[in-house]
């Protein structure tokens, strides 16, 4: 691959691609929603380390969810989602088609449904997908009916350690908790249009704004296909007892705490997260720990996990955040199918050229022609 | 936890209230265990169990009573261990009389006072030749002991339960009878069965509200997760402790763990969630009403005038264990705290101590305090006017004081009360109508003071300073060292005898170069040391090195060996992986750093593991004594054949399968001869307020509640009584992982008053429809002490729940919003709503569960707030008097009956 190529699109290391010598190796998290109790210790953690002002005091009503998403002032957002029986269903459903496909990865649950009909979004169940296991009717019934099977049955969908079967009747009700980060994409939109190189990439191979260089364009925003960039806004509610909010206008998030990093730390998040469910390390260790821990759900008959982000040939060349997801991106508020703003460019660049070219044919031939 | 095979996490939203702690959970978790939550709502901690079952607040003792019901039916118990290890095989007296024959109460119970005389649950004595084995004469009978009746107890000894330490009651011997046959009608077995034979799975469905196949699934798991080769664990927190029966919830299932084998084994026990980060260390060095350090009671006035009166109520010397040593630990504690003016010549100062004239809890106090008779406060770590039940009646309390000290890191509602509480809001009272003067002082944080946490599973962990305190901000450590300093300085000079306590106190802690005092010249002094002999000065190493000669010095033996060789343990701090799955040395854990109590338990009366699966300590027959992963729990070289003297008394007394050696017979209670001021066996009674009646017996409630019938605390009428209708649903109170207990450490915090910045109810969409609730906008919620106004969550994480075929809505609120000017986010108290009942064994509070109504829009403004619950108190023709019965009325041949399970130690010598 070429070098301009491997610097928009594909697999890569981006740090070397930035120019770091001797890089330290690419840095991420592993943030495994599965064992997420929703406790905003990250949240909180993150604010205190970054000193964050508030994004403001009021309850939305969404279940506990007070800090809506990703921005200037949360850079680590837990997300919670209720889901009613036949939601987990589908869940389940979907994530077993996932792994018929052999994708457990971004885009593959955008292309398994759109070849199927419409994708699954909030309380819709999703089509079937045609050559691909059986209607989601069938398999309702399926689990349902899986409370009155024998244990010998049951232990095809993975045993304790005594032998008792992991997986029971669907449950009736379930609650998501996940908590979302910056994804550190390995083609960055947000960088790649940055025209002051306030956003640059570090050794790590992360993502890094520079506040005081940032002019609050704004491009960046418009770049990230993950809407987790922004710019502060000026209704930002301090922390600070001189009432002071920095940066104001300028571009914010998720640094992968930098700073700790250049002192051997983990991030704040990962630091304080009791059950792990943020695990902070070399990237490639992260996509490991992934991939194992999803095939043990699989294996104890959760079809629904799957994980976003650990596909290096999705539309961002895949994400230094990887995550577990136990159904569908969009129920936790991610794009099915991330594409870099810039990743097109040359093909972009091609037609404009191709253009180009044609319009001076045409110049030409009128010309020609006119003379004629 | 890590260790267990199935979790029931009950009574306890563990994830959102012990996140920390539930890294344990998530541990076992990843190894395969099943977790069943089991809960009125779906929490965070259902989002993580396996399986999350809906039950309907303060049912509790009817579900575990099932599953105990289940288990003795269906012969799922483990029957070695349950016959060696627990009274199970134990004979009662023939004076004792089960509820179900009594439509609810036990024998004893006395109607006029609602407390019992518990002289007829007592164990039948044995005829003095040792008391294993001796019962089964064929056709499961044994002789009938010889003697009287009336033994392990004392006649004069009404249920008083402030008058015990964790001792629970003496006995007067270990000389039991026993049919391990399990056969004799009245064996402690046969009593279990047929007290909850009508706890039935369908009880379960009718009282609870979890369906039939949802009770087998919970039974299945438990049953198929204990045994030899697993273990079930239990955890609970405030959602079993506070109700009127709370002790009792707690007792339940430690019985249905005893019966599982579950005890003193990896993986098993019942975890009490402990709430805060050192609440476990405020019991171990207590800052309760009737405990002294270690769980020694605090001496009653008139009942224990001397030293030797004292001990004597706390063990029998010929009982077994190792409380028979009280007088070790009293005699080392009063020299801990007296020095050298504590001799055995003046009972080394004993009656320095006060005196319990009564129960001197926290609401006995809130109400002395309306009556006058308390001048002065501290509140420390507290937040009465918002965290404690009854929040009207707590700042009306306040507002009676003199002077109020407060001591904390903001200015909390419980110092501002006066200026801008609710009942100034409603105009009820005003700042010029409030003499209390309040004094507040800054208190330092954990990081701006050194010391330890003691946590849930009793490990000691030291913290360092980090910071030191700015401007005047204190530790609690500095403060009472230099009020001692100045109260002391003002008595220097004083004759009078009552000065002398204070005086002659040991106030010579060392300071550091700033004044601070050294807080681990404290912990020094608490472990203890050797006074005199050669070892002089030294510090104790354990507790069984403890004198009652005055010898010794040490402020709480349990927590003996802290510093053993001079080492302070509970900074040992070596990581998990560097040592072996039980890490001892990470902190230190009471008693002897032991991390599972009564573990003898994990091997079998022989003294070989149950498994090699859950293989723990055992006894080691070429080494004569026990070994194992953790300090054994037991006399050390003590074989497991070892059967002692009956005339024995103390640690000699215990047999080599005696795991409970705590216990004076050296078995875990199944039935509770003494100690349980409410009954012997667990009895599901309804709550004080509940819109259900109860099926299981004529008695509504807890008759030994206790009952405060007061115009400031009147209750809705429950069950079919008329008015129950007015304040038709259940409510009941709860924390979030967001803020912590009254707010004082979180609500002036911004970034965590920003993730839960509104007080808010939790509502079924069923219940939303019926009364017009919208998500997102106001409601109002009305009992029949307050109305407080929430912002509205609708969602299905709460459900109705069908209880006797009728629909019951439950209210979810949390309670950490106070009203007040000075925090970052102010809201109405859920406490508000409860009033003041307490459980009679420990004097908490029913704050988990009661009746209200609930209405679309804010609350009234201004006056029209009292007008509103006056008008509800009117509709539902609630009085002083409406749910302060202590007995229901009964048929008269019950009464009767009752009547003579009270006297019958006067009457005809127990025939009944």
């Amino acid at each position: 691959m070429s070098y301009l190529q491997r610097q928009l699109g594909g697999r890569t290391d981006p740090a070397q691609d930035a120019g770091w010598q001797d890089a330290p190796g690419r840095k991420g998290f592993f943030t495994d929603t599965s064992i997420c109790i929703g406790c905003k210790a990250c949240e909180v953690a993150c604010k205190e380390w970054n000193a964050i002002p508030l994004d403001g005091l009021a309850l939305s009503a969404n279940s506990y969810d007070n800090t809506g998403d990703l921005g200037a002032s949360t850079w680590r957002h837990v997300a919670f989602v209720e889901q009613d029986a036949d939601r987990i269903a589908a869940a389940r459903e979907s994530g077993r088609r996932l792994v018929e496909l052999g994708m457990p990865g971004v885009g593959a649950p955008a292309q398994a449904a759109t070849q199927g009909g419409a994708p699954a979004g909030y309380g819709v169940l999703p089509a079937p997908v045609e050559d691909h296991g059986p209607s989601l009717g069938d398999m309702l019934t399926e689990t349902r009916a899986f409370e009155d099977r024998s244990p010998e049955d049951g232990a095809s969908h993975g045993t304790t350690v005594d032998g008792t079967p992991m997986v029971g009747a669907l449950p009736e009700f379930r609650w998501l908790m996940a908590s979302d980060v910056c994804k550190h994409c390995t083609h960055a939109g947000c960088l790649d249009v940055c025209p002051t190189g306030a956003l640059f990439r570090s050794e790590h191979g992360t993502v890094v704004v520079q506040a005081d260089i940032c002019n609050g364009c704004g491009y960046c925003v418009g770049a990230c296909p993950f809407g987790v960039i922004e710019r502060r806004s000026d209704a930002s509610t301090t922390v600070r007892g001189d009432g002071h909010v920095p940066n104001i206008g300028i571009a914010q998030k998720c640094t992968l705490c930098y700073d700790r990093l250049q002192h051997d730390q983990t991030p704040a998040c990962a630091q304080t997260c009791p059950t792990t469910s943020i695990r902070f390390g070399d990237r490639d260790d992260m996509v490991e720990a992934a991939r194992a821990r999803v095939s043990q759900l699989h294996e104890q008959g959760f079809t629904e996990a799957r994980l976003y982000g650990a596909n290096d040939d999705d539309g961002v060349g895949g994400t230094g955040s990887v995550f577990l997801l136990l159904d569908e991106p969009e129920v936790y508020g991610l794009p099915p199918d991330p594409v870099c703003a810039t990743s097109r460019l040359p093909e972009m660049f091609r037609t404009a050229g191709y253009a180009g070219l044609g319009m001076l044919g045409a110049a030409a031939v009128a010309f020609l022609g006119g003379r004629s | 936890m890590a260790n267990a095979d199935c979790i029931i996490i009950e009574g306890s939203n563990m994830a959102e209230c012990h996140p920390v702690g539930f890294q344990w959970v998530s541990e076992a978790k990843a190894r395969g265990a099943r977790v069943i939550h089991i809960d009125p709502r779906f929490t965070r901690t259902s989002a993580i169990a396996d399986t999350h079952v809906p039950i309907r607040a303060g049912s509790d003792v009817v579900l575990l009573g099932a599953l105990i019901n289940h288990v003795l039916s269906n012969d799922l118990y483990f029957r070695d261990y349950v016959v060696a290890y627990t009274n199970a095989a134990t004979l009662v007296n023939e004076d004792f009389v089960d509820t179900e024959d009594l439509d609810g109460v036990f024998s004893g119970y006395d109607p006029q006072t609602g407390k019992y005389d518990m002289s007829s649950w007592a164990y039948a004595e044995g005829d003095g030749n040792g008391g294993d084995g001796n019962g089964g004469d064929g056709d499961g009978k044994v002789e009938e002991p010889g003697g009287g009746d009336e033994h392990g107890s004392e006649k004069s000894d009404r249920a008083a339960p402030h008058s015990h330490g964790a001792a629970g009651a003496p006995m007067e011997h270990a000389n039991v009878v026993r049919d391990e046959t399990l056969q004799h009608p009245r064996s402690v077995f046969q009593i279990l069965k047929r007290h909850y034979a009508r706890y039935t799975p369908e009880m379960v469905n009718d009282l609870c509200g979890i369906p039939v196949h949802q009770f087998h699934e919970i039974a299945k798991a438990i049953a198929e997760n204990s045994g030899r080769e697993r273990t079930t664990c239990f955890a609970y927190a405030l959602g079993w402790t506070q109700h009127s029966l709370g002790a009792q919830f707690i007792r339940t299932a430690a019985i249905l763990q005893l019966l599982m084998g579950n005890m003193g084994r990896p993986g098993g026990g019942i975890m009490a969630l402990r709430g805060h980060a050192s609440i476990q260390g405020s019991t171990d060095i207590p800052t309760l009403f009737n405990l002294l350090p270690g769980y020694l009671p605090m001496p009653m006035v008139g009942q224990h005038d001397t030293l030797e009166e004292y001990l004597t109520s706390i063990s029998s010397p010929r009982q077994k264990g190792f409380w028979t040593e009280a007088d070790a630990y009293t005699a080392s504690l009063l020299k801990a705290w007296w020095g050298d003016a504590a001799t055995a010549e003046n009972d080394f100062c004993f009656d320095y101590l006060p005196r319990l004239s009564g129960a001197h809890g926290t609401y006995q106090s809130t109400m002395a305090m309306i009556d006058d008779e308390v001048d002065g406060f501290f509140v420390l770590g507290q937040n009465p006017a918002v965290g404690s039940a009854h929040g009207k009646m707590q700042r009306d309390a306040l507002s009676h004081l003199k002077w109020l000290v407060v001591r904390d890191f903001q200015l909390i509602e419980t110092a501002t009360f006066w200026r801008d509480g609710p009942e100034v809001a409603s105009g009820e009272t005003s700042p010029e109508e409030i003499d209390t003067e309040v004094f507040f002082f800054p208190a330092a944080n954990h990081v701006e003071k050194s010391g330890t946490f003691t946590q849930t599973q009793r490990m000691l962990q030291w913290h360092h300073q980090a910071i030191r305190p700015a401007d005047d901000v204190q530790s609690e450590l500095d403060f009472f060292h230099e009020l001692g300093v100045r109260i002391r300085e003002r008595l220097k000079d004083s004759t009078d005898e009552r000065d002398r306590p204070l005086l002659d106190l040991t106030w010579d802690y060392p300071t550091d170069e700033h004044g601070e005092v050294d807080a681990e010249a404290v912990l020094r002094e608490i472990n203890g040391y050797h006074v005199t002999g050669e070892r002089a000065g030294e510090v104790l190493d354990k507790f069984v090195d403890m004198r009652a000669d005055g010898s010794t010095a040490g402020g709480c033996w349990i927590y003996t060996g802290v510093f053993a060789g001079g080492i302070n343990r509970s900074k040992n701090r070596v990581p998990g992986q560097q040592q072996d799955d039980v890490a001892p040395e990470w902190g230190w854990a009471w008693p002897m750093n032991r991390r599972v109590l009564y573990n003898r338990a994990s091997a079998d009366p022989q003294g070989r593991p149950w498994s090699e699966r859950k293989k723990y300590v055992w006894w080691d027959e070429e080494q004569r004594k026990w070994v194992g992963k953790d300090v054994p729990d037991f006399p050390i070289d003590r074989d497991p054949s070892f059967r002692p003297d009956p005339d024995a008394g103390g640690p000699a007394a215990i047999a080599g399968d005696d795991p409970f050696i705590m216990q004076a017979d050296g078995k875990g209670w199944l039935f509770a001869p003494k100690g349980m001021v409410d009954g012997p066996l667990p009895t599901h009674y309804e709550a004080q307020e509940s819109p259900v009646s109860n099926s299981l017996y004529t008695q509504q409630s807890n008759p030994s509640r206790l009952i405060y019938a007061r115009k400031d605390n009147l209750w809705s009428p429950s069950g079919t009584q008329p008015g129950s209708d007015v304040y038709p649903f259940v409510f009941t109170t709860y924390r979030l992982t967001e803020h912590h207990t009254a707010g004082g450490m979180s609500r002036w915090l911004p970034y965590l008053s920003e993730l839960q910045p509104e007080m808010f109810c939790e509502v079924s969409p069923q219940l939303a429809q019926e009364r017009g609730l919208v998500n997102g906008d106001w409601a109002t919620i009305i009992s029949a002490r307050s109305a407080i106004e929430a912002r509205v969550l609708v969602t299905d994480r709460v459900r109705p729940l069908t209880i006797n075929g009728h629909t019951v809505h439950q209210i979810g609120l949390p309670y950490h919003w106070g009203v007040g000017k000075d925090a970052v986010v102010e809201g109405d108290g859920a406490n508000d709503l409860l009033g003041v009942v307490l459980d009679p064994n420990v004097q908490i509070q029913e704050s988990k569960v009661g009746s209200c109504d609930i209405r679309p829009g804010r609350r009234p403004r201004g006056e029209e707030l009292p007008r509103l619950v006056a008008e509800y108190q009117s509709r539902a023709g609630t009085t002083v008097e409406t749910g302060t019965e202590h007995a229901n009325p009964v048929p008269e041949d019950i009464r009767r009956r009752r009547a003579a399970t009270l006297t019958s130690d006067e009457s005809e010598g127990g025939s009944s």
